[in-house]
């Protein structure tokens, strides 16, 4: 599936900003099953300094400083992905999460030292004895792990509410697991502090969620704004994605950005700025499907 | 530190050694079994030659030469200014260069090893690929920056300034505590304690063919020139500080000032178009290197850690591009964690091909289970501490915790085991150091420091030693009560002198630029010329009423010398009754509000602006001269008043203010004819004018403007307080009148000490300082010609006029509008002039996109 992807972000300043620094991570990156076919960042005004490089996993990143007095910065990012679906894989077939957890705890090979990188707490994510029973009431002795996996998923879609207002963009899972609502960054950031906790290897993706609905479903939550959901180590199935938020093991309408060990390491826009008293902020997120009925031949 | 070379001599029975008995289960440095090394021999000679007496006076000497240069340690956690005095025992350790180099070997060993831990971490992995570091002690360490992986530094050098923290154990054998990788401090410590020390035992010191330390510096400073990525002969080297509030904030300055870099906070630097740029008040110079003394985390907050505002945006990124040279590199501190020392030797196996020289303390790593059953069961015996952080966090001796406690800490350690090392406790060897009870063995410590030259190390010849009050064993960092001592390497010929003013590599650049001063120095250097013309000008009218207090006085006189106490505190705030008829005894509360004036700590009293005069030399050490420094340091009341009984004693008093008007006195001298004309001086000096002007129109408005009082005994004090007595006298003889005295202090541009002299300075100077841009200073000069014109049109028969409310309205106006152009160009050339001292903020901490 292809599709189109415009993401604005636009802040405005009461006072002038005489420099600000940023990095951005709005640019899809290739994986297995998602190719970006053309990306483009434009900044206003123009930077005086700007570059790219992939960072350390491998998410494209662009700094940009913006060196002359602004009261209005405008980051436009436009792209285009093709999506494919992920390989079908039988929950029943999967190993038990305990050969996971064991794999690693002593990496035997690259992959699995890779992988294991994602298994100590990060600035979002710190192991507690919550999250940790939490998470082992779906994970009993010899279970598969991709049945646990979605056992977990869906508790944490049925135990909590999904709220816009409930939460900020730096709350913690306790706090979560206090107010048992969020959204979708808290859910992942739950269910990956479960994960963890557990001795598993969960990474935070940072993406977009299809907004048009196909005909005959149901509109899905997230709709018009940045997603995230989590994706987590396998063993020999690999990784595997997952949406808490919509209890689903995500497909062809979730669009990957960024990956990293939580929220901090793959923020969207981040920044540093001299000066601006009073500031305002606009985003607008579309995702467009390029159908092939639609294009004209 | 000598393995147990030849023992000559018994110790002298009587004398200071007498009562010097180490502990048994220790290696003594002094002695062997009760017989004097052969290495210390000489020295114990010199000292036996002193006596207790002697050694008791250079013991004091070193003290006050310690004060006089201001050396102090801030304690974690103390308030600004709380810094303690650096405690210097006199007598140094001893080491044969014999043994030194022995130890210089492992030395340059382990910083080589850990170079290559830390450019494989941040490179390859290999030691993680080979199982040689089990991954999950990188992975949980949040010292291992990953946005620092894959940056390559110049000279693929990681670690250019390393410490180790030595000791040694009963056998002899030396054992490192702990590495310091990140922004080490203490070699400039060493620095001034060899100072004093070799002039405490200045004989000694040549006597002993003693190695000499400034070698190590020219290293340090070379190896960073070469390394600088411009290849400019003479690049500009920054020591960026956490700043005065951080520990080591003396040594920060004193090291810049002595390697002859500019002391910079994170604020004074400045990413632009990918470069490291210093903002000064010429603008913005290129900055090649940066020798930074602050925490890997608070490097550069947008891409480290967010909610730090400490560091310079964007320095990762033009590290990445390397722009800029850090040292030590950024995400060194990763090869601090005390777990690390369990998997150095099989590290340099696998890195170097060679066997550890200089082991590291035993530890055992809890997150693997053969050692953590060892350390289960072996609690009793051992130093429990956090695997990775731990430079706050005090060690856990497992023998001293009761039975609960020991319960809790084992199922901490059972519930996360990887979080936790233990160590084998090392009973530090003892050595001789003085106290007011003679010479006595304390447990020491050593730090030795390398610094990265021409793809190896070069090893500081001495260090910084460290010595418990108790026989305890020693923190690890300088804690309450510890005190240093210098460290001499005994080399068996004659020393060459080094001096780091030496030329020593290519001619340097002339260098002459004005404006090569940060903006946050140029403030601060404003706000002391501030500082010292109040406590001057706070003086000077204290003494005039301690002076009225000491002669007999007439009670005819006594309301004049109340309205001039109360003048001493802000409007209201006098701690004296309204008028002396309210008072039962007026002379004993005028005695007792001077007193309280010159010793409390009231809001104009003495003691508070002394207070802020050394607070605000300290942010601006660096830029003063040692003399200055000194005279700073000696502004203090405690130290020239100790004396708590005599409080009272207005004779005293009237010496102690004698006494600090000279010094300050001896400091504007300095600052004349010593300070280069260059915008630093113009910054302080403006100061200075400005709050000279300000006292002076406030002591026109409190003694002139009441007009119910006696006027010529005030006339005759505020020519005392202006200096200017002798200049009416000659001017006018005796006969004192308001609007000759009027003339003489505010409007006569020759007198300096006169309120229109200071316009006319402040007038030039803002004609001549380096301007933002052309309006701002149209705006400056705008102000003071305006003041000047209001002061040179004054009618001065119309100052003396009284208004029905007994006041001299004219001049209280005059008074008031000349202390508000003042303020107004204060304001101007705090907020306009040093615009770059600008905070920045956190664009996602005010708002971050947030996926939902």
């Amino acid at each position: 599936m292809k599709y189109h992807v415009f993401h604005g972000t636009t802040y405005g300043y009461s006072q002038p900003v005489s420099l600000c620094q940023n990095q951005v991570h709005l640019t899809p990156r290739i994986t297995g099953r998602q190719n970006c076919l053309r990306s483009s960042v434009d900044v206003m005004p123009l930077p005086s300094c700007q570059n790219g490089w992939l960072d350390y996993f491998g998410n494209q990143v662009h700094f940009f400083s913006v060196e002359i007095p602004h009261e209005k910065l405008s980051i436009v990012a436009r792209s285009e992905v093709e999506v494919f679906a992920p390989l079908e894989v039988t929950p029943a077939q999967t190993p038990p999460w305990e050969t996971i957890r064991e794999q690693l705890h002593l990496p035997q090979d690259e992959i699995v030292l890779a992988a294991a990188q994602f298994c100590p707490p990060s600035t979002f994510i710190h192991s507690s004895a919550e999250a940790h029973d939490y998470g082992l009431a779906s994970f009993p002795p010899g279970r598969p792990i991709l049945e646990s996996l979605l056992d977990l998923t869906s508790r944490i879609f049925h135990d909590f509410q999904y709220d816009q207002n409930a939460t900020g963009v730096f709350t913690k899972p306790a706090e979560v697991f206090q107010s048992r609502r969020g959204v979708c960054q808290d859910f992942a950031h739950l269910q990956m502090s479960c994960l963890r906790s557990l001795g598993l290897a969960a990474r935070y993706v940072s993406g977009y969620l299809v907004t048009e609905p196909p005909p005959g479903t149901p509109k899905l939550v997230g709709a018009d704004a940045s997603h995230a959901w989590l994706s987590v180590y396998c063993g020999s199935a690999g990784w595997i994605d997952l949406d808490p938020t919509n209890n689903l093991v995500p497909g062809i309408r979730h669009i990957t950005l960024a990956w990293g060990r939580d929220y901090a390491d793959v923020c969207p826009i981040q920044g540093v700025l001299i000066g601006g008293g009073q500031s305002t902020l606009s985003v607008a997120v579309d995702v467009v499907p390029d159908l092939p009925s639609e294009r004209p031949e | 530190m000598m393995q147990s070379t030849g023992t000559v001599e018994v110790l002298p029975p009587s004398g200071l050694f007498s009562g010097y008995v180490p502990p048994a289960e220790a290696f003594d440095e002094l002695t062997a079994g009760g017989r004097l090394r052969e290495s210390w021999r000489q020295f114990v000679q010199g000292l036996e030659e002193l006596g207790p007496q002697g050694l008791a006076q250079r013991s004091e000497q070193a003290r006050r030469l310690l004060r006089e240069n201001g050396v102090t340690y801030n304690f974690y956690g103390a308030p600004q200014g709380a810094g303690r005095p650096w405690e210097l025992d006199p007598i140094p350790l001893l080491i044969t260069l014999r043994e030194w180099q022995k130890l210089t070997r492992g030395l340059i060993q382990r910083a080589t090893l850990l170079n290559r831990v830390l450019a494989d971490l941040y490179g390859p992995r290999e030691l993680l690929k080979q199982g040689t570091l089990p991954p999950e002690l990188l992975f949980n360490h949040p010292g291992y920056l990953l946005p620092c992986h894959g940056i390559r530094p110049p000279g693929d050098v990681y670690l250019h300034l390393y410490a180790a923290h030595l000791a040694r154990k009963p056998d002899g054998s030396v054992v490192v505590m702990a590495d310091r990788t990140q922004g080490p401090s203490g070699a400039g410590y060493a620095v001034e304690n060899r100072l004093v020390i070799s002039r405490t035992l200045p004989s000694d010191f040549h006597r002993l063919h003693v190695e000499r330390l400034a070698s190590f510096f020219i290293t340090l400073r070379d190896s960073l020139a070469v390394l600088a990525p411009s290849g400019r002969d003479n690049p500009r080297v920054v020591l960026l500080s956490p700043g005065p509030k951080s520990t080591a904030y003396f040594e920060d300055a004193y090291l810049a000032r002595y390697l002859g870099y500019t002391l910079v906070e994170g604020g004074d630097l400045t990413v632009r178009g990918g470069k490291v740029f210093l903002k000064t008040l010429g603008g913005l110079l290129p900055v090649d290197v940066i020798l930074r003394r602050t925490h890997d985390h608070d490097c550069d907050p947008l891409e480290l850690r967010s909610d730090s505002l400490f560091g310079v945006p964007g320095l990762v990124q033009a590290a990445r591009t390397g722009q800029v040279l850090v040292a030590n590199s950024l995400g060194s501190g990763v090869a601090e964690a005390p777990a690390l020392a369990a998997f150095l030797p099989a590290a340099c196996r696998q890195l170097l091909g060679e066997e550890l020289v200089l082991p590291s303390v035993p530890t055992w790593w809890c997150g693997q289970p053969e050692p953590c059953r060892f350390v289960l069961s072996n609690l009793d015996h051992l130093i429990i501490r956090p695997a990775i952080m731990h430079r706050w966090e005090r060690p856990i001796h497992g023998w001293q915790l009761t039975a609960s406690q020991r319960e809790d800490l084992l199922s901490r350690i059972r519930s996360s085991p990887a979080d936790f090392v233990a160590q084998e406790p090392i009973h530090h060897s003892t050595m001789p150091a003085w106290s007011e009870n003679g010479v006595a063995p304390l447990r020491v410590g050593l730090r030795a420091f390398a610094a990265a030259t021409n793809g190896t190390y070069s090893v500081m010849p001495g260090g910084l030693a460290r010595v418990a009050p108790t026989s305890e064993s020693l923190a690890e960092s300088v804690s309450s009560g510890q005190a240093s001592k210098d460290v001499w390497i005994l080399s068996d010929t004659p020393v060459d002198a080094v001096t780091l003013l030496r030329p020593h590599r290519a001619a340097l650049e002339l260098r002459r630029s004005p404006f090569d001063l940060p903006s946050r120095v140029a403030d601060n250097l404003y706000w002391l010329g501030r500082h010292v013309e109040r406590a001057e000008g706070i003086i000077r009218h204290l003494r005039s009423a301690v002076v009225r207090l000491t002669n007999d006085l007439e009670p005819s006189g006594l309301t004049e010398l109340w309205l001039l106490v109360q003048a001493l505190s802000e409007e209201g705030e006098s701690q004296l009754p309204d008028h002396h008829s309210d008072s039962p005894d007026p002379f004993e509360d005028l005695r007792r509000e001077v007193s309280a004036l010159t010793f409390d700590d009231r809001p104009l009293g003495l003691q508070s602006s002394l207070q802020s005069l050394r607070e605000t030399a300290t942010l601006v050490r660096d830029r003063l001269s040692l003399d200055s420094w000194r005279i700073v340091n000696q502004l203090d009341v405690e130290l020239l008043f100790p004396w708590l009984n005599r409080r009272d004693r207005l004779g005293d008093i009237l010496l102690l203010l004698n006494q600090m008007l000279s010094l300050l006195a001896a400091f504007s001298g300095l600052a004349t004819e010593n300070m280069t004309r260059g915008p630093g001086w113009q910054f302080l000096d403006v100061g200075r004018r400005i709050e000279r002007a300000l006292y002076s129109l406030r002591l026109v408005k409190r003694l002139l403007v009441p007009a119910e009082v006696e006027l010529s005994p005030l006339l005759e004090v505020i020519l005392e307080i202006f200096d200017s007595s002798m200049t009416y006298r000659y001017r006018y003889l005796t006969s004192l009148q308001l609007p000759p005295v009027l003339d003489l202090i505010l409007i006569d541009e020759t007198n300096p000490r006169a309120v229109g002299f200071q316009l006319n300075a402040l007038a030039e100077h803002l004609g001549s300082l380096p301007h933002a841009d052309v309006v701002q200073a149209a705006k400056d000069q705008q102000i003071m010609y305006a003041a000047l014109g209001a002061l040179r049109l004054t009618d001065l028969e119309a100052l003396g006029e009284v208004d029905e409310g007994r006041t001299r309205g004219h001049l209280e106006r005059l008074a008031d509008k000349l202390a508000g152009f003042l303020r107004e160009l204060s304001d101007v050339i705090t907020h306009k002039h040093l615009t770059h001292t600008a905070a920045s903020r956190q664009l996602s901490a005010t708002f971050a996109v947030r996926a939902s």
